[in-house]
């Protein structure tokens, strides 16, 4: 008997020892990690995405125009086009991108655990996404504010209107709680109805559920295109709330989050420049302006001092097109939404939008 | 001292199966506890470096979000611990009001089931087949978007008189309001009740003593109609008003009513789970030996009081063990209401993750109120199970 505990014992205290030999081993990384914070010491993303060859972009796929999956599979619209303008500058090649539909609630957690490279997914710059969700906000590609969209025969102008009504809502979203403190601040009784994603959101509508749909004034165009009948919809003049919106990484890779930001300068300096993916190659050729010429990759070396090749910028303008030519393909005159650039113009027509100097 | 040795253990120690059960054991046992220990530290480290270690603190914080449908008080300025305790209520209104439910449907589905009619058996199995065999996310968004969103409009409404109003928006019911006189007429309620359950009492008594036992149900009906009755009568105004609903602006106000979104998750988890209770009722029917229902009707007993006296007595014992799990599936399942637009606790969770990126505490926390959810309902329904066992002599 007395051999048997002893035996037992034995076991115990050596596996004991191999465990906390394993224990004192694990968490050494760890530490290391958390004394030297956003060090490239610890795995980049830039690196990462390199080694893979591909660059995973969280994306929607329910907003015509800004992030939508076609028919023929692939994806499309305005916000799409940045994370091809992200491929474009790390690989030369707008396609090496894997877009990961994410609806409005799943996008941070995918972001925070890592499934995703970078957020591209009409998402809303506010100080707790910035703090507590530990998310990074790259310069904002598209101002927009948050609409209503109500049914013509509704007899609803402004908010005041909707006293008493069902306010159909999508989960997760700045809208959700805009709304809630709009009306609180106004005093309105309304019922919110939330859904998960836009789909939901928008056939509740329809189905008359709601008075009302509630989203960025964006997303209300958009979808509405969808709609069946979209001149029996409209939507109200008020504008509930700024959403700026852009592209979103992981908190503590500062290098890639540099990325990512001058991948938007890029295409805000093409078009402050004149630069575009038509007369891209001439400018190369004959670019005396030493501002073109660091844009491009002649001189200053700044694709390196991003951890890209030089002709990052020149990749990103020639394959996607600075930001007038990607906004105009998804959202121009020429496309069924029409939107005027409004704050989306560059500095130089009187918009919000204006590049740090490429130097 | 060679020789003692091999006198006391002929095999060596590790080949000895006594020792080597006991290391096998402790193995497993250590292996266990490693396991645990290691994605714990895991989980935590993770989260230290990310920058969020893990810390509860958040839950004080107001939530600013509204919820569509709530059974407390509660508004944007609440906290995110009210948010998930009116989710955690949704929850369970929509699980308790299931179990009854989905009970009394499986129970009836089940005894169809073994109905000698033919049409009735067969319906009941078609019911029984088509709803195991469908995914219940399915069904849910199938009764969401094609039934209960489809219902008239507003401005159309399906109605009963002035009494009920059928929509889209939601099932209206005229219902009663407290006027002021309710707080005295209150005292009344409670009196006609407890005379009610006093005469019951001394009914039953009687009837134990002299065997044959009365109405006494009906006797208590009685009793509490007339009581309540009278006391209305006596109170200068009427205690409670008719509260009639009303087209008002943009919906329907007054009386009590139910959303499209609770219907679909109620509805949806009564009929899904009835089905697979009936399969559960009529396995126990059917493990109630024929010499039983024999006995019944050679001692005279009509179909139904066969059934109640002597079927249902023994087939729970049977019953009742798997009952517990369907009732624990209808409770878990009900975290599919998000599908739906039901803010229930696993809905409200998961905007409380995404507005506060909170994910592993509202995680932790909602798995643990499931948990404790399913091991009261198994607690419960254990020692109902040890009451309607045979008592073994
Ligand atoms: N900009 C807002 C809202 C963005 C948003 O997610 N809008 C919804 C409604 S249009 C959407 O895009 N949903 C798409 C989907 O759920 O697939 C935010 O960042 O919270």
């Amino acid at each position: 008997m007395s051999r048997k505990l002893i035996v037992l014992f034995a076991v115990l205290i050596v596996s004991v020892l191999v465990i906390s030999a394993c224990a004192s081993a694990a968490p050494a990384p760890a530490e290391q990690k958390a004394s030297e914070p956003a060090q490239s010491t610890t795995q980049s993303t830039l690196d990462v995405v390199k080694a893979r060859g591909k660059l995973i972009c969280g994306s929607n796929q329910a907003v015509p125009g800004f992030g939508f999956l076609q028919t023929d599979g692939s994806f499309a619209g305005f916000d799409i086009d940045f994370c091809k303008a992200l491929s474009a500058a790390i690989f030369g090649d707008p396609s090496k991108v894997e877009y990961r539909p994410l609806s409005a609630k799943q996008r941070f957690t995918a972001l925070q655990a890592g499934e995703i490279d970078v957020l591209i997914r009409n998402t809303t710059w506010t100080l707790t996404r910035d703090t507590e969700l530990g998310a990074n906000f790259a310069p904002t590609t598209f101002y927009d504010g948050q609409g209503i969209t109500v049914r013509r025969d509704s007899g609803v102008n402004t908010l005041e209107d909707l006293a008493g009504a069902s306010i159909c809502v999508a989960s997760g979203t700045t809208t959700e709680l805009n709304l809630a403190d709009q009306m609180a601040s106004r005093g309105i009784a309304y019922t919110p109805v939330v859904f998960e994603t836009a789909d939901e959101t928008t056939s509740a509508y329809l189905d008359g559920r709601c008075d009302a749909y509630t989203t960025d004034k964006s997303g209300l165009v958009a979808r509405m295109s969808l709609f069946p009948n979209p001149q029996d919809h409209k939507i109200l003049e008020e504008t509930l709330s700024k959403e700026p919106l852009g592209p979103v990484v992981r908190q503590g890779d500062d290098q890639w989050f540099d990325v990512v930001k001058w991948t938007v300068f890029a295409t805000f300096t093409g078009e402050e420049m004149g630069i575009t993916s038509q007369n891209v190659d001439d400018a190369k050729a004959n670019a005396k302006d030493p501002n073109v010429r660091k844009l491009l990759g002649l001189e200053g070396d700044m694709g390196q001092k991003l951890g890209l090749s030089n002709d990052w910028a020149y990749n990103i303008i020639k394959m996607v097109g600075n930001y007038a030519e990607i906004y105009n393909r998804n959202l121009g005159p020429d496309t069924v939404f029409n939107l005027a650039r409004g704050l989306n113009a560059s500095w130089v027509d009187g918009g919000l939008l204006y590049a740090p100097p490429i130097r | 001292m060679a020789t003692n040795t091999s006198e006391q253990s002929a095999v060596p120690i590790w080949r000895d199966e006594r020792y080597l059960e006991i290391i096998a054991q402790a193995v497993v046992v250590l292996g266990i506890v490693a396991l645990f220990w290691w994605l714990i530290h895991n989980l935590l480290t993770g989260l230290e470096s990310l920058g969020t270690p893990l810390s509860f603190r958040f839950l004080g914080q107001t939530s600013q979000f509204d919820i569509g449908e709530t059974s407390l008080e509660y508004s944007r300025n609440s906290s995110y611990s009210r948010a998930l305790l009116v989710g955690l209520v949704n929850t369970l209104r929509v699980s308790l009001i299931g179990i009854v439910f989905a009970t009394l449907l499986g129970l009836i589905v089940g005894v169809a089931r073994l109905s000698s009619n033919w049409l009735v058996s067969r319906l009941a199995a078609v019911y029984v087949e088509l709803l195991r065999n469908i995914p219940l996310l399915v069904f849910l968004i199938f009764l969401s978007s094609t039934v209960f969103h489809k219902l008239p409009k507003v401005q159309e409404a399906a109605h009963l008189g002035n009494w009920a109003f059928l929509t889209n928006r939601g099932i209206y019911i005229a219902w009663f309001d407290p006027a002021a006189s309710y707080t005295v007429y209150r005292w009344v309620l409670m009196v006609a009740a407890l005379a009610a359950v006093v005469v019951a009492a001394l009914l039953i008594r009687k009837g134990k003593r002299t065997g044959r036992m009365p109405l006494y149900w009906l006797w208590a009906f009685v009793i509490f109609v007339v009581v309540t009755g009278l006391g209305w009568f006596l109170m200068p105004t009427p205690p409670l008003t008719v509260n009639i609903p009303s087209l008002q602006g943009r919906n329907f106000r007054g009386g009590i009513s139910l959303t499209p979104e609770f219907m679909a998750i109620f509805s949806g988890l009564v009929i899904y789970t009835a089905a697979f209770i009936a399969e559960v009722v009529r396995a126990g029917i059917q493990a109630v030996s024929k010499g039983q229902r024999e006995a019944a009707s050679a001692l005279g007993l009509s179909g139904f009081m066969t059934l109640r006296l002597i079927i249902f007595p023994q087939a729970l014992r049977v019953i009742i063990p798997p009952l517990t799990s369907q009732y624990l599936n209808l409770t878990k399942n009900s975290s599919l209401a998000v599908a739906v637009g039901y803010p229930d606790l696993f809905s409200v969770g998961g905007t409380i993750v995404n507005q506060s990126g909170r994910a592993v505490e509202v995680i932790l926390i909602t798995m643990a109120v499931y948990l404790s959810f399913s091991l009261l309902t198994s607690l419960f329904m254990n020692w109902y199970n040890r009451r309607t066992q045979l008592v073994e002599r």
